[in-house]
């Protein structure tokens, strides 16, 4: 494999339609016990609302496609998680430009792009126990294993695998961002709802390039 | 699951739908984005007062749109926040070029969408300033959490700046007003019960029979601390002496800069309350407690405030900012002047607060 196409982008963006809409409850779950219980409904609203659209641009660039779908998050979620989901489809969006298909040093880019955009936005640093703790190790993950040579497929590989630890580690932390962080001591063990829909969301596009 | 609702997705509708209806002369509804506006916005001249957040504070914060208090509210669902195309689309209806000042309830959620609400104002050519409300002294530092949370003082600070701006104050006056009445007020809350979100269908939190939590929020999250249920005097004096012995509480916030069009920095701090202060005394119901136990609330409250050298000058008693059906209630003490006791004075026409028409 040596691009990423705007189909296994649209697909992507399908997967995570039905992987948000799958763990809906759980996402809401994982919310209640640290949060305020909206995070798998939210997420699920937002996307549904994504799904109507997709198919009016399905056929545009990739930056496009990017950005509709955070416009349509911002304006559609709520919470904290609509500005920051909405940013980092926007910002990834606008790093990949009028491109129809990404080279693993373009995913790279879109990739950071979209995760530097939630940071500047949320200010959450490493450890504070949001979505942060997937995507930053992801990003270092998919960056280090295109630099050593790795395809798109392989570099995603360890950014899933990266994510997926990253969203684990989350559990003994205590929060510092968000709502968790009025539990204090509370909020350790428990696991971040937003780094957990991160790393659904990366899954999402690993599986994507799969197929 | 017992409510009076029709189906869960049309909760927030309907009871706009049901306010709309309610009350013509005060206020309208536009719906898609959803917001409540001033029957007569925009008002000439006038710097127009926004809020919003979840709902489920009921009547906060729609309830308080009118003269003299809000020109428009932006409702999101059920404790969730409302989104940035809500807060903008009420900016651009009720905004007379006298600018928007966005008072924002300390929550992430909150904070980033009106934050993104700003900055598609501020594209617009609207002159524009968003002001944190943090109140909540159950949250002791700012460096490990995301700040002290907006509660009580929300609702005062709402009828003080909307008082200013129907006087014509110019949006600069009115945020250092709502920065200043901000920093004077203090509150804390208590649960006796949970509440249930709709679309949860269950309580967000179990609490025994003979527990009561400690230093909740408004949105049924579980608070600082659990312990067994007391009295209502050893709650209240428990409650109050957290106000009354809060310290000073340093925090950074992030104000909008209309000329550089960007966010800076902003570090505040609130000076603790000192023996001759005079106070508006707020004691809230969190939805299912009756007014009786509030007055009995009150009663040591008033007792309290003496023994301590804080002299209550006004008052507000009753369910005000809400979390659902939830059994509790929470106190607030904010200081005044004269600015803000005129402001507080002066007349109020919504469907929440009405005096002096």
């Amino acid at each position: 494999m040596t691009v990423v196409t705007r189909e296994q982008i649209v697909h992507w963006l399908e997967l995570t339609v039905t992987v948000l809409n799958e763990n809906k409850d759980y996402l809401t779950q994982l919310d209640s016990a640290i949060g305020d219980a909206d995070h798998g409904t939210n997420m699920d609203r937002g996307f549904r609302k994504v799904a109507e659209k997709l198919p009016t641009v399905a056929d545009k660039d990739i930056g496009n496609i990017l950005k509709m779908v955070g416009m349509t998050l911002i304006s559609s979620v709520g919470g904290a998680s609509g500005p920051l989901y909405g940013t980092f489809f926007q910002r990834g969006g606008m790093a990949a430009d009028a491109r129809e298909e990404l080279s693993a040093d373009e995913l790279v880019t879109v990739l950071q792009g979209a995760v530097d955009g939630v940071q500047a936005r949320g200010r959450a640093q490493p450890g504070d126990k949001t979505m942060m703790d997937a995507l930053l190790p992801a990003m270092a993950a998919l960056r280090a294993g295109v630099t050593a040579g790795k395809d798109s497929l392989g570099a995603m590989e360890d950014a899933v695998a990266a994510a997926e630890q990253g969203m684990k580690d989350t559990i003994p932390l205590q929060a510092r961002k968000g709502r968790a962080s009025y539990l204090g001591e509370r909020s350790i063990g428990h696991q971040d709802p937003g780094a957990t829909s991160s790393y659904l969301i990366l899954n999402a596009l690993l599986t994507a390039l799969k197929e | 699951m017992k409510k009076l609702i029709n189906a869960i997705p049309d909760v927030v509708k309907e009871q706009l739908e049901g306010m709309a209806a309610a009350h013509p002369d005060e206020l309208k509804v536009h719906f898609e984005p959803n917001y409540v506006y001033r029957a007569d916005a925009p008002v000439a001249g006038k710097v127009a007062i926004i809020s919003g957040g979840g709902s489920g504070h009921e009547p906060m914060h729609g309830g308080f749109v009118g003269m003299g208090m809000l020109d428009a509210a932006c409702p999101g669902e059920v404790f969730t926040s409302p989104t940035p195309d809500q807060m903008y689309e009420a900016a651009k209806a009720v905004n007379s070029g006298a600018g928007v000042l966005f008072l924002v309830k300390n929550y992430t959620g909150d904070v980033l969408n009106f934050e993104t609400a700003a900055e598609l104002a501020h594209g617009d050519g609207i002159p524009v300033q968003n002001i944190l409300i943090d109140d909540d002294v159950a949250v002791k530092d700012s460096l490990y959490t995301a700040g002290r949370r907006g509660v009580g003082t929300t609702v005062l600070v709402e009828k003080i700046v909307g008082a200013a701006a129907e006087a014509g104050y110019s949006l600069d006056q009115c945020s250092d007003l709502a920065r200043k009445a901000n920093q004077y007020g203090r509150s804390m809350g208590m649960a006796l019960t949970s509440c249930t979100v709709p679309a949860a269908g269950k309580p967000t939190f179990e609490l025994g029979e003979n527990e009561m939590e400690i230093g909740i929020g408004i949105h049924g999250e579980p608070g600082q601390k659990r312990m067994p249920l007391t009295s209502a005097d050893e709650i209240t004096e428990m409650m109050a002496m957290e106000i009354i012995n809060d310290g000073a509480y340093t925090r950074v916030v992030r104000e909008w800069d209309r000329d550089a069009g960007d966010w800076y920095d902003k570090s505040l701090t609130d000076a603790p309350f000192q023996k001759g202060d005079k106070v508006i005394a707020f004691v809230n119901s969190m939805g299912g407690t009756p007014v009786s136990e509030l007055y009995a609330v009150y009663r040591k409250l008033d007792e309290v405030c003496k023994a301590n050298g804080i002299e209550i000058v006004r008052n507000l008693i009753g369910p005000y900012i809400t979390s659902l059906e939830m059994a509790g209630m929470s106190i607030t003490l904010m200081k005044t002047d004269d600015e803000i006791l005129k402001f507080w004075d002066a007349p109020v026409k919504t469907p929440g607060l009405r005096w002096g028409v």
